[in-house]
């Protein structure tokens, strides 16, 4: 027995799920900031389903984990070692380990292995392998007042859980088990259940974390320049969250059809009343005025791979910007009630670099900016990590495929105001240009990444 | 289009962003609607320091609401909280203009759904 099997009270495991394991850490991190708990991660391994953090109390415990996606739930930890004799001997030498609230209680024992596989029958001899424990308490599977879990990592492949594998964990722990996190609410905003989704709607599982990286909560107020079909906002709101979204396309915010739109997702979901707003604008001309109101920035930009990346103007720049309108046979176009303003191609990281400056311009201190990039594998992601003197790089999260990768950006806007901040001028944007030579993500994508490309929308 | 909103939006055209007058925009032929909404008194508490609270009261009377307080409320008891809710987020306006008062261009609001997309000779 080591000193560091010596545990104090207030450690907790969170139990996550082996899925998108780079999120795991900063949502939990945006979670513990969103509720002002000093949290610390004494363990932690993207390898592993098991964190140690520690925490002031159960309470704060059971708050950090109601909201995550990604944490399936959360343990008081009792004792944890390299291997079963250790932690019994840990367990028998230091009988205070077990609280005296809970010696009297009913229980039940469950398990929880990684990597590997047990018959009722092994996970019975584990179980009976605690019988040294000073607990008067009946066993009671219905209900009991302490379920108590014992947690065994073994070594493997990720994802495999073998019977037939190595018989020696390499790590084990005792916990008490507090709260769930909240997966099942990937289940309830599964886009196959939602009224209104479009080719592009990020799922459930990812829109849901992404609005936990920008704090979404109680009270605030999050934009989606890009909302679409409004997967980030209704996540959002989950959350608490009042929610504004724009477009450039009016069309998706309304729908085709009656109760086929944003604000019919909210009504699905039962939470209309934190809709705030949708309105059409294109983030490069936007109407939203430079105050800092708002608390987050969430938003999927479009990568421009089907249809180009576009702003309003005409392709033409010499027709942009005159100040006089466009009169045919003396009627002023763009008074006509189907009038439909014409879009050119525009740089994405142009687009990026003026994500961030609105975000800048509308963040109040402290509040986050978290949006989603792609990458080619060649290139990577730090080629384009936009900047901004105002913005500080919280986290980087990966989502892999075959031969591209998207990103998730998560800012955090740095306090004071701009006139304090050396930001630099907004650099030129090519007026004459296709659309695959402002995007270099869209034209390697159409040169085939040299192998059979996996769709980068997300259905 | 709810009234919160109005109070975050201006006028879009680049060459009016400086001018005082393209902010807060101005109702034309309005069509109201009122939306029973839940209450959130955390929500009211949170946006009211973000409040224009002069756009507000003008945007407000424009539209015929004129018990609005000339200052912004310092103490939030349960009426001005539900007063506030009714007037920035339960009243919308679900037809009709928003006009700058700088170049006088007009915003169309159609089924509670601004648009501010500009033609090429403005952008």
């Amino acid at each position: 027995m080591t000193a560091s099997d010596i545990l104090p009270a207030q450690e907790y495991l969170i139990h996550f799920a082996q899925i998108h394991e780079c999120f795991r850490q900063p949502e939990i991190n945006a979670l513990a900031k969103r509720h002002s708990l000093p949290l610390v991660w004494k363990s932690y391994s993207n390898a592993s389903p098991f964190a140690i953090i520690t925490l002031p109390s159960d309470t704060d415990a059971r708050t950090i984990i109601s909201d995550s996606i990604l944490a399936k739930a959360i343990y008081r930890l009792l004792a944890h070692s390299s291997d079963y004799d250790s932690l019994h001997a840990l367990l028998r030498s230091r009988p205070e380990l077990i609280p005296e609230t809970i010696r009297k209680a009913t229980f039940k024992f469950t398990i929880e292995s990684y990597l590997h596989k047990r018959s009722k029958s092994s996970q019975r001899s584990v179980i009976n392998g605690f019988a040294h424990l000073p607990l008067t308490g009946t066993v009671t599977l219905d209900k009991p007042e302490v379920k108590f879990t014992v947690f065994e990592e073994f070594p493997g492949s990720p994802g495999i859980y073998r019977q037939d594998g190595p018989t020696n964990p390499i790590s084990v722990g005792l916990g008490v088990f507090l709260s769930h996190g909240s997966r099942s609410t990937i289940d309830t905003y599964d886009l196959k259940k939602r009224l209104y989704i479009g080719t592009t709607s990020m799922d459930a599982e990812l829109s849901l974390v992404t609005c936990n990286l920008a704090m979404a909560g109680p009270g605030k107020i999050l934009y989606d320049p890009f909302s679409g079909t409004g997967s980030f906002l209704v996540t959002a709101s989950h959350f608490g969250a009042m929610t504004l979204g724009s477009d450039i396309d009016g069309r998706q915010i309304r729908g085709k059809k009656p109760g086929k739109n944003v604000i019919g997702n909210f009504k699905q979901y039962g939470i209309t009343s934190r809709y705030l707003d949708g309105f059409t604008a294109d983030l490069t001309n936007t109407p939203l005025r430079s105050t800092r109101f708002l608390d987050g920035i969430v938003s999927d930009p479009p990568y421009g791979v089907r249809e180009g990346l576009k702003v309003l103007g005409h392709k033409d720049p010499a027709k942009n910007g005159s100040g006089e309108p466009v009169v045919v046979d003396g009627v002023v176009k763009f008074k006509e009630p189907d009038y439909i303003p014409p879009k050119r191609p525009y740089s994405f990281n142009a687009m990026l670099d003026d994500i961030c400056r609105f975000a800048a311009a509308h963040l109040v201190d402290a509040g986050r900016l978290c949006f989603w990039v792609p990458a080619t594998n060649e290139d990577g992601i730090e080629m384009q990590l936009p900047k901004h003197p105002a913005l500080e790089l919280i986290a980087v999260c990966p989502q892999q495929f075959n031969n591209w990768s998207r990103w998730l950006l998560v800012y955090e806007r740095i306090p004071g105001e701009l006139d304090s901040m050396q930001v630099p001028e907004k650099q030129a944007v090519p007026q004459r240009a296709t659309a695959s030579e402002l995007n270099n993500f869209r034209k390697k994508y159409f040169e085939g990444f040299n192998q059979k490309p996996t769709s980068p929308s997300t259905e | 289009m709810k009234i919160l909103t109005t109070n975050y939006l201006a006028c879009a055209v680049k060459t009016c962003k400086s001018e005082p007058a393209a902010f807060p925009l101005h109702f034309k032929d309005a069509e109201l609607a009122r939306e029973e909404l839940e209450l959130n008194p955390e929500f009211i508490k949170n946006v009211l320091p973000r409040i224009d609270w002069p756009a507000l009261a003008q945007t407000a009377a424009e539209l015929g609401f004129t018990t609005l307080p000339s200052q912004k409320p310092e103490n939030l008891d349960e009426q001005t909280m539900k007063d506030l809710h009714t007037l920035l987020m339960e009243t919308q306006v679900m037809e009709g203009k928003l006009v700058c008062g700088n170049c006088g261009y007009e915003y169309n609001i159609k089924e509670g759904i601004a648009n501010f997309l500009l033609p090429n000779h403005l952008v």
